[in-house]
């Protein structure tokens, strides 16, 4: 089996609109989460998130290309673009028929579903622009990033709701492990932070109306987030053979479902994944010195989360650092593995551990080194990445330093 | 029909129970309703008698709605319709 490292790493979001500065973000412990700029905003129970600002789509794409890109595309195509520039590859002969891109979405394009519904609903509209569809679907944001870089081998999208991500950089990872593809283009994105998102979040009451504080005695909720984060994997001695900077080695992955609850986790369908994810890896808990969290700051998942990673590291948990950067960037639904990987890139790289900020008060059932408020430097040689999505569907990522 | 009235048939039909069923001192524990049922069951009534329901899911204790037993919920009601449609 192939070895795979990632040569490219892209992004926006909150904290950022570029890697540096996002990991500069997460050192620090910034928070990109304050009250949401938005059309009827004041209908919204929940008036906060961590949308991205200062971003002008019209400096970045032309009129054509805005007509179809639905804003998860538009920030799917400024994280690619950094990611690959980074890499160094262009995609052309033999590489572009067997490279592809698999993204992980949760919504598709909600922004433009919102627009248009309000059209036709709100405004009594009887005719909508002819792109809605092609620019909503969820696999738009895929589709275009094969098109501006001429990746011609297996692309798809990767719908498992706040696991989305990783499922989809797992299956990208299984493309070039398996010899399938040189090269896979994978992450993924997410813009649910419009009118209709967030209205519809509201109703499950699981969202802060304040802050997002995962691991917190006084957490009181999720805090949603947008934006994307993209990964180039390359195989390995492809990757050396042309002297490529390699970023990290993705070790390994497991997937589990708990075929239990629509919404509510299991610790024991969380703790097989993370568990499956090491034996996949070929690693010891003790070779694991940071987990980035799926920590969404609700009461279910934070506890059940901590009680998952106890199960399967055993006396080790008390050890290994486990933070949540989402209260920082929020939570990018399908897209927030994809962004945390950056987390995990950066520990590895440069031994900085982000911290869980927002941290106030000792929780007994969250009794892991959660890296309160304050990020701290420490040499890793292997980090996880948990998600854990509604619909009880797993997945957990394995990076290790080259 | 009455507040406790409404509040028991929108209880009732959530847990899918017979409205005789459901007693003033019943928890929503003892009538199968988890918390999506819950959830739901407070989407029903804020419908039913248009008001809003200050209750977060992470931190029952603090929402300042107590949902210890449907007498409670009635009581958390009647207080919540006189306040916000008074």
């Amino acid at each position: 089996m192939k070895r795979v490292v990632i040569t490219g790493a892209g992004t926006i979001n909150a904290l950022a609109h570029n890697v540096p500065d996002t990991w500069k973000a997460m050192a620090e412990g910034r928070c990109g989460i304050g009250p949401l700029v938005m059309p009827d905003v004041e209908r919204l129970a929940v008036q906060i998130g961590a949308q991205v600002q200062g971003f002008e789509p019209d400096a970045l794409f032309n009129r054509q290309q805005l007509s179809l890109f639905d804003r998860f595309t538009q920030f799917t195509l400024i994280a690619a673009r950094e990611a690959i520039g980074q890499s160094g590859l262009a995609f052309s002969g033999e590489l572009a028929a067997r490279s592809g891109v698999i993204l992980g979405n949760s919504g598709g394009g909600m922004t433009t579903l919102d627009e248009n519904y309000r059209s036709v609903y709100e405004e009594g509209k009887n005719r909508v622009h002819p792109f809605v569809v092609p620019k909503l679907m969820n696999n738009a944001a895929a589709s275009h990033v094969s098109m501006e870089f001429n990746l011609k081998g297996p692309s798809f999208t990767v719908a498992s709701a706040c696991a989305s991500s990783n499922h989809a950089m797992a299956q990208a990872f299984q493309m070039v492990h398996g010899g399938a593809a040189p090269v896979m283009i994978t992450g993924g994105s997410e813009s649910m932070l419009c009118f209709g998102g967030v209205k519809a979040w509201e109703g499950l009451r699981v969202m802060s109306k304040d802050a997002c504080r995962p691991f917190s005695a006084n957490r009181n909720g999720m805090v949603q987030g947008e934006g994307a984060g993209i990964f180039v994997f390359e195989e390995f001695e492809h990757a050396r053979a042309r002297g490529a900077e390699i970023l990290a080695e993705v070790a390994g992955f497991a997937m589990s479902s708990d075929a239990a609850d629509i919404v509510m986790p299991s610790k024991q369908g969380a703790a097989r994944a993370i568990a499956g994810a090491l034996r996949d890896a070929r690693l010891n808990c003790e070779d694991v010195g940071y987990i980035n969290a799926h920590g969404t700051g609700t009461a279910a998942n934070d506890k059940t989360e901590c009680a998952a990673v106890a199960d399967a590291f055993g006396a080790h948990a008390d050890k290994v650092m486990i933070s949540s950067t989402k209260s920082m960037h929020g939570h990018l639904i399908g897209g927030t593995g994809a962004v945390e990987l950056l987390a995990c890139i950066m520990a590895l790289r440069d031994g900085i551990i982000a911290p869980t900020i927002g941290y106030e008060e000792a929780d007994p059932e969250c009794a892991l080194d959660v890296v309160p408020n304050v990020a701290r430097e420490a040499r890793v040689g292997a980090v996880l990445s948990n998600a854990f999505a509604f619909g009880g569907l797993n997945a957990v990522i394995v990076l290790k330093s080259v | 029909m009455s507040v406790q009235e409404k509040v028991v048939q929108i209880i009732a039909e959530q847990a899918m129970l017979e409205r005789e069923d459901v007693q003033l001192d019943s928890t929503l524990e003892s009538l199968g309703i988890d918390s999506l049922g819950l959830v739901e069951s407070l989407f029903a009534i804020e419908e039913a008698f248009d008001i809003s329901i200050p209750f977060n899911a992470n931190a029952p204790e603090e929402s300042g709605f107590d949902i210890s037993s449907v007498a409670q919920i009635v009581a958390g009601i009647e207080q919540l319709i006189a306040e916000q449609q008074g």
